[in-house]
C-alpha cells in the first residue's frame, strides 16, 4: 500500500457518515460486479468492479474511449453488460429495460424534445407515469423553479442559451426523483466560464434534492471540484478511485498521477530503504530522492518518484543541505501567468522538470530569465513514490 | 464578393438559365396564342385556357392523375417510412445492404422494365386469384406506390440518420416504451420529411406517363398519358395552356417542399450548433 496508514486511520464515526466508502458495514448503493462489455473483440469495459454509496457525487473520469461512457449507459439500461452483474439499490438490473429502470439520465448533448416547449420537456418522464395533469404542473414549476428557468417556460429549446439547455436538460432528467442521475460530461457543451460558474451550481443542486449523481467527465478539473470520489479510468479498466484529495496526493500509478494535475515523473532505483525512509537514486534526476516514509520493495527495483511542480523549489544559490533532493539546471522556457509563473529546467540528464512558483511579491523585474542556471529541491515529503 | 464579376461567368450563368428555361417560357407566352397555329404568334386570348376546362376527356384524365397522386403519395409514405426507419434505426443486421440496395433499386430501374414487370405481375395475379380485376386506377396506383415508396424511404433515412438517437434514449429513459417514442417523438420530429417525402411522391406520380402506360386499362387514361396522346394527333394551342398550369403547379409544390426541408435543416443546425460546440 503506497497510501501511508495515518490516512487510512482516520476512519471514525463521523467519518462513517460523510465517507461511507471507508466504512467497512456501509452497504453500497450502486454495485457493478465484474462487467465486462465486449463490442465485438474490443474490450469497452473490462471486468470493472466498483461500489458508489447513496448520495455520493461519483465521478467517472478518463480520456476518450477509456470505457467510462459505457459503463455509465450500462446502469442506464442501454447497453447490456456481456458479462457480469450491475445492482442498483439491491435490485439485479440484469434486462431491465431504460425505461423501467431508477435511473435518468442528461445527455451530454441534452437531447431536449426539439418541438416541445420546456415545460412540456420536463413534464414528459412525468406523464409516462402517469402522474395527474395537476400534480405534474405543480412538480414541472417546483423543478423549474429549482434550476431558476421558470421565465422560459413556455420557450422551445431551440430559443435557447447553451446553459439553459442543460438547467433545462438538468431539470427534465431530475423532476422523476430518480434514484441515481447519470450524467453524461454535462458541462462539456458550455463556455469555459459559464462552465466553472455552473458546477458549483449542480452541486448545490445535488445537496438540496440529495440524489446520487454519477458523472461521466473528462475534465479532471471539473471532477476534482464537484465529486466526492472518482474513478479514474483507462483502457476499460479502472486505474484507481478515491476522494480527489487521495488522488492527487497519492496516486497509485503513474497513469493517475499524469491525469490529475501536472507532474515530473523521474524513473530511479531504490538503493536504501528502512521503516522510517527511503532512497531512491535516480540517473535521471541526477540526484538521490530522499523519501520520508517506508516503500514496499526491494533494493535495485525501479520506482518513479512523482514531483508536483508547485511543491518544488526554485534558487539562484545551491540549498544548504544538497545530499538529497537537490537538482541543478537551466532555465529553458518560462511562462509567465500572473499569478504564478511556470518554469521549465533543463537537467544535466537532459530531462525537463516543470516547476511552478507563486509570484507573491512584485517584482522589478522578473526573478528568473532563460539560460539562468537554478537548483531545483524539495521537502522530504513532496515526492510520492509510484511502482507502475 | 464584391465589385465587377467576370463577364465569362456572367454570360454562362445566361446561357444556362435560357437553355433551361426559355423553352418552357416559350410555352406559356404561346398558350395566350389567339391562333390556331402553335408556333405563330397572331394575338393575345385567354381562349385555349376557356377550352381546355371544356375538353371533357382532358378534365377526367386530370382528375384520375390527382386521383391516383393522392393514394399512391398516400401509400408510399405508408410503407417508405418504416422502411427508412429500419435502414437507419436497426443498426446492423443480417441483409442490410441486401435491404437498402432492393429499396434503392427502384430510383434507378428503366421505367420501361419496371412498367412491364408489373404488367405481367397484375396478368399472372389475375389469373391465379382473380385480383386485380382487369387494370385501372388500382393497378396505377400500386405501380406508382412502388417507385415512390424508395423516394420516400430514402428521404426518411436521411433525415433520420441526421437526427440526434440519443433524443429519442431520453424519451426511453424518461419511461416512454418504443411505440410511443416513435409516435410521440421520432414522428413529429421528421414530419419535416415526411411532408416533402408526400409532395415528392405525388410530383412524381403525376408525371409519371411510361409505367402508367404498360398498367392502364380503359377509363384510366392519366393526364400525361391523355396530352401525349393528343399530341402524337398534332400539338394543339390547349396543350399549351395545359403545360402552363402543370408547370405552376409542380413549380409551387416543389417551392413548399424545399422550404419545408430548409426550415427542418435550419432548424436542426440551430439545435444542434451549441451541442456540438
Amino acid at each position: 500500500m503506497l497510501v501511508p496508514e495515518a490516512v487510512l486511520d482516520r476512519a471514525h464515526e463521523d467519518v462513517h457518515k460523510t465517507q461511507p466508502w471507508n466504512n467497512p458495514d456501509a452497504v453500497p448503493f450502486i454495485r457493478f460486479e465484474n462487467v465486462t462489455k465486449k463490442f465485438g473483440d474490443f474490450y469497452a469495459v473490462d471486468d470493472v468492479s466498483l461500489d458508489i454509496y447513496r448520495h455520493e457525487l461519483f465521478a467517472l473520469l478518463g480520456g476518450s474511449g477509456c470505457g467510462k461512457t459505457t459503463l455509465l449507459r450500462m446502469l442506464a439500461g442501454f447497453e447490456e453488460p456481456t458479462s457480469g452483474k450491475i445492482y442498483i439499490d439491491g435490485v439485479d438490473m440484469a434486462g431491465v429495460p431504460p425505461y423501467e429502470r431508477p435511473t435518468n439520465m442528461m445527455f451530454q448533448s441534452y437531447a431536449l424534445f426539439p418541438h416541445m416547449n420546456v415545460e412540456q420537456n420536463v413534464a414528459f418522464g412525468l406523464l409516462q407515469d402517469g402522474v395527474s395533469r395537476s400534480e405534474t404542473k405543480q412538480l414541472v414549476a417546483d423543478m423549474l423553479a429549482l434550476v431558476q428557468m421558470s421565465k422560459f417556460a413556455k420557450r422551445k429549446p431551440h430559443q435557447l442559451s447553451g446553459g439553459q439547455r442543460q438547467r433545462v436538460a438538468l431539470a427534465r432528467s431530475l423532476v422523476k426523483r430518480p434514484k441515481v442521475l447519470l450524467l453524461d460530461e454535462p458541462l462539456g457543451a458550455l463556455d469555459k466560464k459559464l462552465r466553472e460558474q455552473t458546477q458549483f451550481e449542480l452541486v448545490n443542486i445535488q445537496e438540496k434534492v440529495g440524489t446520487t449523481f454519477v458523472m461521466v467527465t473528462h475534465d479532471q478539473e471539473e471532477a476534482m471540484t464537484m465529486a466526492s470520489r472518482i474513478a479514474v479510468m483507462n483502457e476499460g479498466v479502472i486505474n484507481q478511485t478515491g476522494t480527489p484529495f487521495e488522488l492527487y496526493e497519492y496516486p497509485n500509478s503513474r497513469y493517475t498521477a499524469n491525469f490529475l494535475g501536472q507532474v515530473n515523473l523521474v524513473e530511479g532505483v531504490l538503493i536504501d530503504d528502512d521503516e522510517k525512509y527511503a532512497v531512491i537514486k535516480s540517473d535521471e534526476g541526477g540526484c538521490e530522492i530522499y523519501i520520508d516514509h517506508a516503500v514496499q520493495g526491494h533494493r535495485g527495483m525501479t520506482f518513479w518518484a512523482a514531483l508536483r511542480p508547485e511543491r518544488l523549489r526554485l534558487t539562484k544559490e545551491p540549498p544548504e543541505n544538497i545530499k538529497y533532493n537537490c537538482v541543478s539546471g537551466k532555465v529553458e522556457e518560462i511562462g509567465y501567468l500572473g499569478g504564478i509563473s511556470t518554469y521549465h529546467v533543463r537537467l544535466a540528464s537532459g530531462k525537463r522538470i516543470k516547476v511552478t512558483e507563486p509570484n507573491s511579491t512584485r517584482q522589478i523585474e522578473p526573478r528568473y530569465t532563460w539560460e539562468d542556471p537554478v537548483w531545483v529541491s524539495w521537502e522530504a515529503g513532496a515526492a510520492s513514490v509510484l511502482n507502475k | 464578393m464584391s465589385g465587377k464579376r467576370s463577364t465569362f461567368l456572367l454570360s454562362a450563368l445566361v446561357f444556362g438559365f435560357a437553355f433551361l428555361y426559355v423553352p418552357i417560357l416559350l410555352v406559356m407566352i404561346y398558350s395566350f396564342n389567339e391562333g390556331k397555329l402553335v408556333t405563330v404568334w397572331t394575338g393575345f386570348s385567354t381562349k385555349w385556357y376557356v377550352s381546355l376546362f371544356s375538353n371533357d376527356g382532358m378534365i377526367d384524365a386530370a382528375w384520375n392523375s390527382l386521383r391516383i397522386g393522392v393514394m399512391s403519395a398516400t401509400l408510399a409514405l405508408a410503407l417508405g417510412t418504416p422502411a427508412g426507419l429500419v435502414m437507419s434505426r436497426f443498426g446492423r443486421f443480417k441483409g442490410r445492404t441486401l435491404f437498402s440496395g432492393m429499396i434503392a433499386a427502384p430510383l434507378v430501374m428503366p421505367e420501361v422494365i419496371t412498367g412491364l414487370s408489373l404488367l405481367l405481375l397484375f396478368v399472372t395475379l389475375e389469373q391465379m386469384v382473380g385480383w386485380p380485376a382487369g387494370r385501372g386506377i388500382s393497378t396505377i396506383t400500386i405501380a406508382h406506390t412502388t417507385f415512390c415508396a424508395a423516394y420516400v424511404a430514402v428521404v426518411v433515412q436521411s433525415r433520420l440518420s441526421g437526427m440526434d438517437t440519443s433524443v429519442e434514449e431520453a424519451a426511453m429513459d424518461l419511461g416512454a416504451k418504443p411505440a410511443k417514442i416513435f409516435f410521440v417523438i421520432t414522428l413529429p420530429m421528421i414530419l419535416p420529411a415526411l411532408l416533402a417525402g408526400w409532395l415528392l411522391s405525388f410530383t412524381l406520380s403525376l408525371d409519371d406517363l411510361v409505367i402508367a402506360s404498360f398498367v392502364a386499362g380503359p377509363g384510366s387514361t392519366t393526364l400525361p398519358m391523355k396530352v401525349f396522346s393528343s399530341v402524337r394527333l398534332g400539338v394543339s394551342p390547349e396543350i399549351n395552356a395545359l403545360a402552363t398550369l402543370i408547370i405552376l403547379a409542380v413549380s409551387a409544390m416543389i417551392l413548399i417542399s424545399s422550404l419545408l426541408i430548409l426550415r427542418s435543416e435550419r432548424n436542426r443546425s440551430r439545435a444542434s450548433s451549441t451541442e456540438e460546440a
